[in-house]
């Protein structure tokens, strides 16, 4: 924006605001500098311009049509320009300070200094954050989804995006009326109504392929009451049978491991025998893979499988 | 803020700020809208060109900065800032939330969190306040350590640990000068001077397997800074090798877990990452655990001790034992 148009916009705001009686279009281009030596048409698109930017920037513009009059009027209500008057407590502040910290890319963290800066330019003093320098809470919102899903959320509005199910090869295009987005153990989840399989869903934003298009209006998701979105994200907690696995680990080796066990006893040829809770077969062959040749699972038969398995896939 | 898009919004605030802060100097009010002195100075002429329709003298707002020393009149117009925008009240609202449900970590006197919230919301109106209800942050905030952590944080007492670090099968003793808690992407970490490694650590704390809080006071060196953990926590070293891996569906996982360097999509949900790998041994390990799900392509020799790995590991097993 070149200096001369912000001084523009800013003359025009203070115009408006000042205003008692809505003022034409006519009546604005002979008070705001900037306007005046303009053809009517060229006068006419950059208005249109100058007030779609105001109104972008949260400036409300009001239009009044006086039916004895032509043309509408314009002016700035002051109630619904300015921020209320808001006063904190030197405790209150301080939490506001930290909040403002919480977020990490720029879409947010830039909203949530903004605000900031409006509430210090209302008079809120924003002193040390609680705690000064003890916690440092981070929320990040890395996945390229995210900004296109805030603003669905905010705007309600429907969204299509292709999405590639969990382990799965192929991609799909989802159709869904977005409810809110959470983030659980560091990762955000679109929960909504997915049209196409005329259900609730939750969706892990890093799966989402490509961009997010918005489809239809703003204005026309609704949120069902008693949705609960944390729990729309949340595994099932199934309770899992945990069980107990015996590993052969190599005298010397896997110091984490033998931290980790139950009980080792020393066996023999330079081995131990280990005992080891687990629920997640899976998991438990995952991490003794990870060890190589310094553990071998005894048993349970599909623990030593899985490792098996992961083994020669790795040999491939 | 100091790009020329965002000089509109930045002057609607300054004005008021400069209101509020009558003799406020020149240099503390550039600092708190992010400018350089001289931005600032440049600010305030275009603010002092401008006023009511006239445009006389009497009409424009008057800015003097003798001696750094910021004197505004004459504006108001626009004595108030503009109110919040949705984005603004409800990121500030979601940052709230998220530390009100983390008692265990920000404690905040007395009930400081529901009576801020509650004003802000007054002071942004419902849309805000429906769009951040619709947005939540779970942190993973209550690990067995963290009560005696905070213990010794309040009174900067040395820490004992016995650290588990999962990528080396390691359980290390450590003693531990701490310094602060830190949470990104849900989890908790202590973030402390750690005098095995002589230098600033990151610890998580739910691999933090035993603590003890020690009679001796945390006496950190001058050189203890904060990490930045603007970027995460991992911070492989640029230095470090380059290992590219190529992964399954199943596999995809690497690519979220660990900062990688370039992802590639080779169709049918396949990937190639390429990734810094701290040593060889951690490499090694990743792709034994991906087993299947993934393999190492380059460099050659890495992807050779892989497979000579598996193979010894696999010869364990040619028995039934």
């Amino acid at each position: 924006m070149s200096r001369r148009k912000t001084e523009r916009l800013l003359n025009l705001v203070i115009c408006l605001l000042a205003t008692r009686r809505p003022l034409s279009a006519e009546q604005i281009r002979q008070a705001v500098p900037g306007y005046d030596r303009d053809g009517d048409e060229a006068f006419q698109r950059m208005f249109e311009r100058d007030k779609n930017e105001l109104r972008e920037l949260g400036i409300p513009i009001d239009v009044v049509r006086d039916p004895w009059e032509d043309e509408p009027g314009y002016r700035i209500e002051r109630e619904s320009y300015e921020l209320p008057e808001i006063t904190l407590e030197a405790d209150e502040a301080a939490v506001l300070g930290l909040a403002a910290q919480v977020w990490q890319r720029a879409s947010l963290a830039e909203a949530a200094s903004g605000a900031l800066l409006k509430l210090r330019a209302g008079g809120v003093d924003t002193d040390e954050p609680v705690g000064a320098g003890a916690l440092e809470l981070r929320v990040d919102t890395r996945d390229p989804a995210f900004p296109a899903l805030w603003d669905a959320v905010r705007d309600r509005r429907v969204v299509r995006f292709d999405y590639r199910g969990a382990g799965s090869e192929s991609v799909r295009t989802r159709t869904v009326e977005p409810w809110g987005v959470v983030s659980r153990r560091g990762r955000w989840y679109l929960a909504g109504y997915d049209r196409d399989r005329e259900a609730p869903r939750a969706f892990r934003l890093s799966r989402v392929a490509g961009p997010v298009t918005p489809v239809g209006r703003p204005g026309v998701v609704r949120v069902p009451g008693g949705v609960d979105l944390r729990e729309m994200v949340g595994f099932p907690e199934e309770p899992a049978e945990e069980r107990v696995a015996l590993i052969r680990v190599r005298r010397g080796a896997c110091q984490g491991l033998r931290q980790l066990a139950g009980a080792v006893r020393e066996g023999r040829d330079g081995w131990d025998e280990a005992e080891l809770a687990f629920t997640d077969s899976e998991r438990l062959a995952g991490w003794m893979a990870s060890l190589g040749a310094d553990v071998e699972v005894v048993e349970p038969p599909d623990a030593r499988d899985a490792v098996i398995r992961r083994l020669k896939g790795a040999l491939s | 803020m100091s790009g020329s898009a965002d000089r509109l919004p930045r002057l609607l605030a300054l004005v008021p700020y400069l209101m509020s802060h009558p003799g406020a100097q020149v240099g503390e009010v550039a600092e708190v809208f992010g400018l350089t002195e001289k931005q600032l100075i440049d600010d305030l002429q275009l603010v002092w060109m401008c006023g009511l329709p006239g445009h006389t003298p009497g009409d424009l707002i008057d800015v003097s900065w003798d001696g750094g020393e910021i004197i505004i009149d004459n504006a108001d117009t626009i004595a108030r800032p503009l109110r919040l925008g949705i984005d603004e009240a409800s990121a500030l609202l979601v940052a709230l939330r998220t530390l009100a449900a983390t008692p265990e970590l920000a404690e905040v006197p007395g009930d400081a969190l529901p009576r801020v919230m509650a004003k802000l919301e007054r002071a942004a109106g419902e849309a805000a306040a429906a769009v951040s209800s619709q947005v939540a942050v779970d942190v993973d905030a209550a690990p067995d350590a963290l009560p005696r952590v905070r213990d010794a944080l309040t009174r900067r007492r040395r820490l004992s640990l016995r650290y588990y670090v999962p990528g080396r099968d390691e359980v290390t003793p450590r003693e531990v000068d701490p310094m602060r808690v830190v949470v990104v992407d849900g989890r908790t970490y202590l973030e402390g001077w750690c005098y095995r490694a002589e230098a600033m650590r990151l610890f998580r704390l739910d691999r933090v397997l035993g603590v003890d809080v020690l009679d001796v006071p945390a006496d950190p060196p001058a050189e203890a800074e904060p990490i930045d953990v603007t970027q995460g926590v991992f911070r492989p070293s640029p230095t470090d090798e380059l290992v590219e891996l190529e992964v399954t569906p199943a596999g995809r996982w690497v690519a979220e877990y660990y900062p990688c360097e370039r992802v590639t999509e080779l169709g049918e949900g396949r990937l190639r990452v390429a990734l810094r790998a701290r040593d060889e041994d951690w490499i090694v390990k990743l792709a034994l655990r991906l087993g299947e799900t993934g393999r190492v392509v380059a460099p050659p020799a890495m992807a050779e001790t892989v497979r000579g790995e598996a193979e010894r590991a696999l010869a364990l097993y040619a028995h039934q034992s």
